[in-house]
């Protein structure tokens, strides 16, 4: 048996996505730049008794959801699974052994299909993401930040499909991880992102002066689009018990309010900083991250104040998902891009120059 | 999802081929240990292609589907039923076969038969004329083994297991268990072909196929977080 090498539909592919890089299982369907479904199926629940993403938890979850996910995304978008042109799978970066579970199945799904297979980086997905909103094709070049609880990077997109440049990244925890460990301080419960959103709001973000990381001129020397959030999410755990060894009452509200304020500052000071330096008037935002409401409003202002277009995909779209990566698949095809062969694995730390592994 | 006693001809109807005369055609996929990928049909291995190496499976599983298809010149719409070796394994390997096994019986519309990986290994043993009980034996890493016991064959020359898949510390398998045994098979290989005959012989015997889930037999590694360490001393 031949595999099926050409593609019969380069103008508008009908992409199945299938991602299983962190916690959600997700399975996307795209006609060209037109989602038609968006299936994700988390397996959050199940980590918040540890406080966060357990890695083997979340790979036994991909494999339980794996298969319903996929029919229910096919039922939706009301094609058939022989209609599609290409299967698309995350090959990296992520937790290795989730990201097996759905290398595993898109291979075998496109073999029993007989249908070329593509396998594409997370990350870069995330910035494919933004081609099924409805702001028009994305405008080239543009910075983007992806923030989530997996990833904080800030990338340099001179073309999606072959030219994705690492500017920075963080260097300890992501921002992600950052929200949920003060919420533990906090006694709030995983995830601590919408907890600290919501106590945030009764506080002033003016009210205590955490650090912001690598900011000081010696680091941006070295780290100028780098990102640390460890030494923050210490220096709030030690203001916090400093005043209960006190029996002091904490603040709850000017804590979160302050600590939401030096991560929103310092990851938008940082990506304007790259707009300025490369001088691109574009900036877009992925991740789940971009939930947060004061990293949305403080990039509407810092965008207009610089004069840089801010681009926001649907939150949907913003945390994991299989559509992203059905998009980024489509992107390449109608490109031009040849399949996948069939010997690629999982590689956690894949680069994202690397777009597709051939 | 409970896959119990699918008849034979029921499997038959779900995906007969066209021009050739296809009765029953089951790919298998076992990566309970390392990769092993077969296509049987009517009791005879049409293809076998397997790959040892335990860290590697998602990276060749598709290429070893492909190979089997290939040698035996059979198409994947020819497949009529695809056999998921569930274990007993270390789990990350394990997931890629289970996921690759469902994936395609999802893609191709088939039935997916759920196996103990153990059964192919008995079956494996006693086609080389061997009877009496045996005690199987794979490696669970972290000095632990995975066992099951059989009394021997069946009528239908199905291996009876009456014990297991277990999880023991190496040395902890129970010693009533070897005094019963006097075979003491230590498999470093499970053969997607002999999976998937012994799948073909309980579907033709109307045995009832087990629960599709993997057969971990050990509880993610984590602990529960008992709230945030100080940062002040
Ligand atoms: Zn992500």
């Amino acid at each position: 048996m031949s595999r099926a090498t050409h593609i019969l539909n380069r103008e508008a592919p009908l992409v199945l996505g299938i991602e299983t890089s962190c916690d959600e299982t997700g399975i996307g369907i795209v006609r060209g730049r037109k989602l038609l479904a968006n299936v994700i199926s988390s397996s959050m629940d199940e980590h918040a008794r540890y406080g966060g993403v357990v890695p083997e938890v979340a790979a036994r979850a991909h494999v339980e959801a794996i298969t319903p996910a996929i029919r229910q995304a096919v039922a939706e978008a009301g094609i058939r699974l022989s209609d599609l042109d290409a299967v698309a799978v995350t090959c990296g970066p992520g937790l290795a052994g989730a990201l097996m579970v759905g290398v595993a199945a898109a291979k075998a799904l496109a073999i029993s299909l007989d249908k070329p297979l593509f396998a594409v980086n997370h990350l870069v997905g995330h910035v494919g993401a933004d081609v099924l909103g409805e702001e028009g094709p994305l405008e080239y070049p543009t910075i983007a930040l992806l923030v989530s609880g997996g990833h904080t990077s800030l990338l340099l997109v001179r073309d999606l499909v072959s030219d994705v440049e690492l500017l920075g990244e963080t260097i300890d925890d992501a921002a992600g991880e950052a929200f949920d460990k003060v919420a533990r301080v906090l006694g709030m419960p995983y995830p601590g992102g919408p907890h600290i959103d919501r106590l945030a709001a009764t506080g002033s973000p003016t009210a205590i002066r955490f650090p912001r990381g690598l900011s000081q001129p010696k680091d941006m020397a070295a780290h100028r689009y780098d990102f640390s959030f460890s030494g923050l999410k210490t220096s709030v755990a030690r203001w916090v018990e400093i005043r209960r060894d006190a029996g002091e009452e904490i603040p709850l509200g000017d804590v979160a309010a302050s600590f939401r304020e030096a991560v929103a500052d310092v990851l938008l000071t940082k990506a304007i900083a790259a707009c300025s330096d490369f001088n691109v008037p574009r900036l877009l935002l992925g991740g789940g991250v971009v939930a947060n409401a004061r990293i949305r409003e403080l990039a509407g202002q810092k965008c207009a104040d610089a004069g840089v277009t801010l681009r926001v995909p649907p939150l949907a779209l913003c945390t994991d998902n299989g559509a992203m990566i059905a998009a980024l698949a489509a992107e390449l095809i109608m490109a031009g891009a040849q399949p996948s062969g069939m010997d690629f694995g999982a590689d956690s730390t894949l680069p994202v120059t690397t777009i597709q592994i051939l | 999802m409970i896959l119990l006693n699918p008849a034979p001809s029921q499997l038959r109807a779900t995906g007969l081929a066209g021009a050739r005369s296809l009765d029953f055609v089951i790919l298998a996929i076992d990566t309970s240990a390392g990769t092993s990928v077969a296509l049987v049909e009517n009791g005879r291995i049409l293809a076998e292609h397997s790959v040892i190496d335990t860290m590697r499976h998602a990276e060749v599983v598709g290429a070893l589907i492909l190979e089997c298809l290939t040698s035996a010149d059979i198409l994947a719409t020819d497949v009529t039923a695809v056999v998921a070796g569930m274990g007993p394994g270390p789990f990350t390997g394990l997931r890629v076969g289970i996921a690759a096994a469902e994936a395609f019986s999802v893609g191709a519309n088939i039935t997916l038969l759920p196996m103990v990986s153990h059964d192919g290994i008995a079956t494996a043993h006693y086609a080389g004329g061997a009877r009496g009980p045996i005690t199987v034996v794979t490696d669970a890493r972290r000095r632990e083994l995975y066992w099951s016991t059989y009394s021997g064959l069946n009528a239908h020359e199905l291996p009876q297991r009456i014990s297991g898949p277990n999880l023991a510390k190496q040395a902890e398998v129970p010693a009533e268990v070897l005094g019963l045994t006097p075979f003491i098979l230590e498999a470093t290989e499970v053969s997607a072909g002999a999976l998937a005959i012994t799948a073909e012989r309980m579907a033709t015997a109307g045995e009832p196929f087990g629960t599709f889930r993997a057969l971990y037999l050990r509880s993610p590694d984590v602990t529960l977080s008992k709230g945030p360490k100080r940062v002040v001393q």
